[in-house]
């Protein structure tokens, strides 16, 4: 018997290469440029009316120039936020195209430009079905149908760069490209391409000793035939890929060069700034203004009452906000009956009972729960509760923006600068095609930055000024009046056999977002399992957050199968171990992370450790974290991570985006946590809504298994759900306390 | 007028002095390097030198600078741009993600080896712990900052 969800189907890259569109043509100056998409007629015009509704049109998703310099360029459709997509997607192309690393460049994708033929990289979708990779069948129901609506399709999200772009469209830029240059330097040398190698960015005929640079043929290629499923290299045959090669975007970041949206400064504008003030529960709108003392403030330009926010426009960022903290404003009162965090967890428990022992909406079924449950030697049962989280990237959502003569120029660090685009146009009225989104890198983003509505407050600040303005929120209006991770109450019911297996399982809870298979703990072989969800509006706007669904459900789960190990009398690893039977690179994970914890070696007075293991956005983590508890508080000392992405790109990479997702679960397992005060968010910075520090960090170690042959996984997300998890139930091993709230840290006051 | 020594070059600057130093240097002055994070200085995203001691920039007014000398991210490299062993060590450990709060976490750790070149975990602790990285880079950080100072061999490349 399977599990409704997630499916598990096997597809590789032919499928997807098959039906794909490449086109070539000759750049300025005489250069290759090649690009990769779909277009209406092919046999993808289900997809193409899905996200390209009425347009026949190339699409065009990725790019690979070459010029007459000779150097490569990656033009990559992906914004850089610190995950390294860039610096990794350049050297799987480059790998294909047996490209010098040191002569290949990095371009960022523009939102709209002359060489893009129209709304370019909404394609970004199309790899997903195309290929239609088991990893995605889950996913695509939720995270990127919901995306597709915009149809703006150009998103940093979901873990998905390098498995998506960098597998089915970088690689095959990077091998298409090469075949013809190939193709172009065998009409001129009069000798088979069979015989030409390529290597360094020159192509060699040893038997006549030519050799030539690329560039050399770079425009000849583009006459070339293109062969449309051009043959990729096969992992003993990488240079670049799998190579832990410095990432392009770091030496920019140590020295100050680096710009963010909110370094923006447009050559030969004179920008004012703007600091804003929402509205404290955000279905509430500006009722009374008083600005008299504002208004007289040094350097303030403008008081704007745009309704569901006020705006200041200053001569400095500083005026703005200082001159804003001191309007007094009158907001109408809000619809929520949400007041407290106590009304929220009522309404969840609420809709919870509602749905009882069989009810609600079925997120997976297989076998029987209700019966096992009934027959069960042992029951155990448990509720969780998980706070509302905000995103809080160290840099705060800033927005730079100029409307004039019916054109807007935006300046702003978006995940998705397309859908942000539509957000404007909408907003001030202007097609697509007057409004230019310039999108430099991302100080953060965590999900947050899919969200565009700080992109719109510009447009439309910049619009009644009639002059550029650069709004910057403070870091109280990004804590206070943002788009958040949900919380939730989930409720567990499990049942175990006379050796105290694990055979009946049911969850219900009130949250389901993405992906769909977050709440389904799929890799354990339980016979009878229930999963359910009795959907629950939420008082704060939703915003995916890193790991989005499994950011909760990983911890829920895990802690509750930590539970049953114990109900069983059993040690929590090797309880999982033996529920993993079906389940073999699961199983070499948590082994392997075992033998580096030395989790079956006694640990000393005061030290404890908890495992936890997830698999999400297609790899498998599992984590050990070792805590102290001698001084009474959980002090985390160690935690071990091993994953399983089945092959990784940039092994370096991949582990800081581990230790990075491990910190961020680290930092929401001990202070995240959201409180509501009449229906608005009590904490407001980061003395009151806590980040784990320096000095509260773990040692943190990262081992990789390249188990292979499987599609690969991502690298941003999966390194966060197993983190909280583990260090409850280290929490749990060394003193007993089942903890079924967070955050931790206000629990060991 | 505020007078002040701004990377090593005389500055004069017609702002009110209860602005503070972030905002002048970003908005008067054009280097952006330094960054906004929280405005109350409890993030360090904004740390620049005074007198060669590390400060928050967005909660100390310009005032304070007057007659003294304020050091950016920008003023810490050699004259030809030539990395100091901090960036360089940055470099090595591949230390940033995003990078926003990288410029304040490099100047405290300069600050910090200049005075202790030899630090202990603990020191490091207590010189970066005003210093909050949100992409989670702090074991990174600390290895580079042993890096610097020579304690730990700096990371290859290949693997």
């Amino acid at each position: 018997m399977n599990y409704l969800s997630p499916k598990k189907k096997r597809s590789g890259l032919a499928k997807w290469s098959r039906r794909g569109f490449i086109g070539a043509g000759v750049l300025a100056g005489g250069g290759l440029l090649i690009g990769i998409g779909v277009r209406s007629g092919n046999p993808v015009d289900t997809l193409a009316a899905k996200v390209a509704p009425g347009e026949n049109e190339q699409l065009v998703n990725s790019w690979v120039k070459i010029d007459s310099e000779n150097i490569v360029t990656a033009i990559v459709p992906h914004c850089e936020m610190g995950q390294g997509a860039h610096s990794v997607l350049a050297q799987m192309l480059a790998d294909e195209l047996d490209a010098a690393w040191d002569q290949v460049r990095v371009m960022q994708a523009p939102a709209d430009g002359s060489y893009v033929v129209t709304d370019t990289a909404r394609m970004f979708l199309a790899p997903f079905t195309l290929s239609a990779a088991d990893w995605i069948e889950p996913t695509w129901d939720g995270l990127f149908t919901q995306m597709a609506r915009f149809a703006d399709a150009m998103i940093t999200g979901g873990s998905s760069s390098i498995r998506s772009t960098g597998q089915h469209q970088m690689r095959v830029a990077g091998a298409a490209a090469r075949q013809m240059l190939k193709g172009a330097a065998a009409d001129a040398w009069d000798v088979p391409a069979s015989e030409i190698v390529t290597r360094d960015s020159t192509l060699i005929h040893e038997a006549s000793g030519k050799s030539a640079p690329y560039s050399e043929f770079a425009s000849a290629a583009a006459e070339q035939p293109m062969d449309q499923t051009p043959k990729l290299k096969s992992s003993s045959e990488y240079r670049l890929m799998g190579k832990s090669k410095a990432r392009t975007d770091i030496p920019a970041k140590v020295n100050g060069t680096a710009e963010f949206g909110i370094d923006a400064v447009p050559e030969g504008l004179d920008l004012s700034y703007a600091a804003v003030v929402r509205p404290p529960v955000q279905d509430t709108k500006v009722e009374s203004m008083d600005a008299t003392r504002a208004m007289q403030m040094p350097g303030v330009l403008q008081i704007l009452n745009m309704g569901n926010f006020v705006a200041v426009v200053a001569d400095s960022y500083w005026q703005a906000q200082q001159a804003v903290n001191v309007i007094e404003i009158g907001w109408s009162a809000s619809k929520s009956p949400i007041k407290t965090m106590d009304d929220q967890f009522a309404a969840f428990a609420a809709a919870l009972d509602e749905a009882g022992e069989t009810g609600g909406k079925e997120a997976a079924a297989k076998g029987d729960a209700p019966g096992a449950l009934a027959n069960a030697t042992t029951t155990i049962d448990a509720e969780y509760k998980a706070p509302y989280l905000a995103h809080a990237p160290m840099e705060p959502l800033n927005c730079t923006a100029l409307v004039k003569d019916g054109k807007c120029d935006i300046w702003t660090s978006t995940q998705v600068p397309l859908m942000a685009r539509t957000a404007v146009a909408d907003t001030v009225g202007l097609t697509k095609d007057d409004i230019t989104i310039h999108h430099p890198y991302l100080g953060g983003a965590f999900g947050r930055r899919l969200g565009a509505e700080y992109v719109s407050m510009a447009a439309r600040i910049a619009k009644a000024t009639g002059y550029p303005v650069k709004m910057i929120w403070s870091r109280e209006e990004d804590t206070q009046k943002a788009l958040y991770r949900c919380a939730d109450l989930c409720r567990f019911r499990a049942g175990l056999d006379d050796a105290g297996k694990l055979v009946a399982y049911d969850s219900v809870f009130t949250q389901r977002h993405d992906p769909a298979e977050a709440s389904v703990p799929a890799m354990y072989g339980i016979p009878n399992t229930a999963v359910r969800v009795a959907e629950t509006e939420l008082h704060l706007p939703f915003q995916a957050w890193r790991s989005v669904d499994h950011s909760q459900q990983g911890w829920f789960i895990e802690s509750f199968i930590d539970e049953a190990a114990h109900a069983a009398g059993k040690d929590p690893l090797e309880y999982r171990l033996d529920m993993l039977e079906d389940a073999p690179r699961h199983r070499a994970v948590l082994e392997k992370v075992a033998e580096i914890s030395e989790w079956r070696k006694p640990t000393g007075e005061g030290i404890a450790k908890g495992v936890a293991i997830v698999e999400s956005f297609g790899t498998i983590v599992a984590e050990v974290i070792e805590i102290d508890m001698s001084s009474g508080k959980p002090r985390m000392t160690n935690c071990w991570a091993v994953c399983d992405a089945g092959y990784v790109m940039n092994p370096d990479g991949f582990r800081n985006q581990i230790e990075g997702g491990i910190v961020f679960g680290l930092t929401a397992a001990m202070y995240g946590e959201l409180e509501l005060v009449d229906g608005a968010i009590k904490q407001s910075n980061f003395h009151d809504y806590k980040m784990l520090r320096m000095n509260e960090t773990p040692n943190i170690e990262v081992a990789l298994i390249n188990s292979g042959d499987v599609p690969i996984g991502g690298a941003g997300e999966p390194g966060l759900p197993p983190a909280a998890p583990a260090l409850t139930n280290a929490i749990f091993a060394a003193t007993g306390r089942r903890l079924r709230e967070l955050p931790i840290a206000k629990q060991f006051v | 007028m505020a007078s002040f020594i701004l990377n090593g070059q005389d500055m004069a600057a017609d702002v009110d002095p209860a602005k503070p130093i972030l905002w002048v240097v970003r908005e008067e002055l054009g280097l952006n390097g330094t960054k906004f994070g929280c405005g109350i200085a409890q993030c360090g995203a904004c740390t620049v030198h005074l007198d060669g001691q590390p400060v928050r920039s967005c909660s100390t007014p310009i005032a304070e600078a007057e007659g003294r000398a304020i050091t950016t991210i920008e003023g810490i490299a050699g004259e030809e741009g030539e990395l100091t062993k901090v960036q360089q060590a940055w470099i090595s450990e591949q230390v940033p993600q995003c990078g926003y709060c990288q410029s304040g976490q490099i100047m405290s750790a300069t600050a910090l080896l200049r005075d202790n070149p030899q630090p202990t975990d603990e020191d490091i602790d207590v010189a970066m712990s005003g210093n909050i990285c949100r992409c989670g880079t702090y074991t990174r950080i600390r290895r580079a900052i042993k890096v610097a100072a020579g304690i730990e061999q700096p990371g290859t490349e290949e693997e």
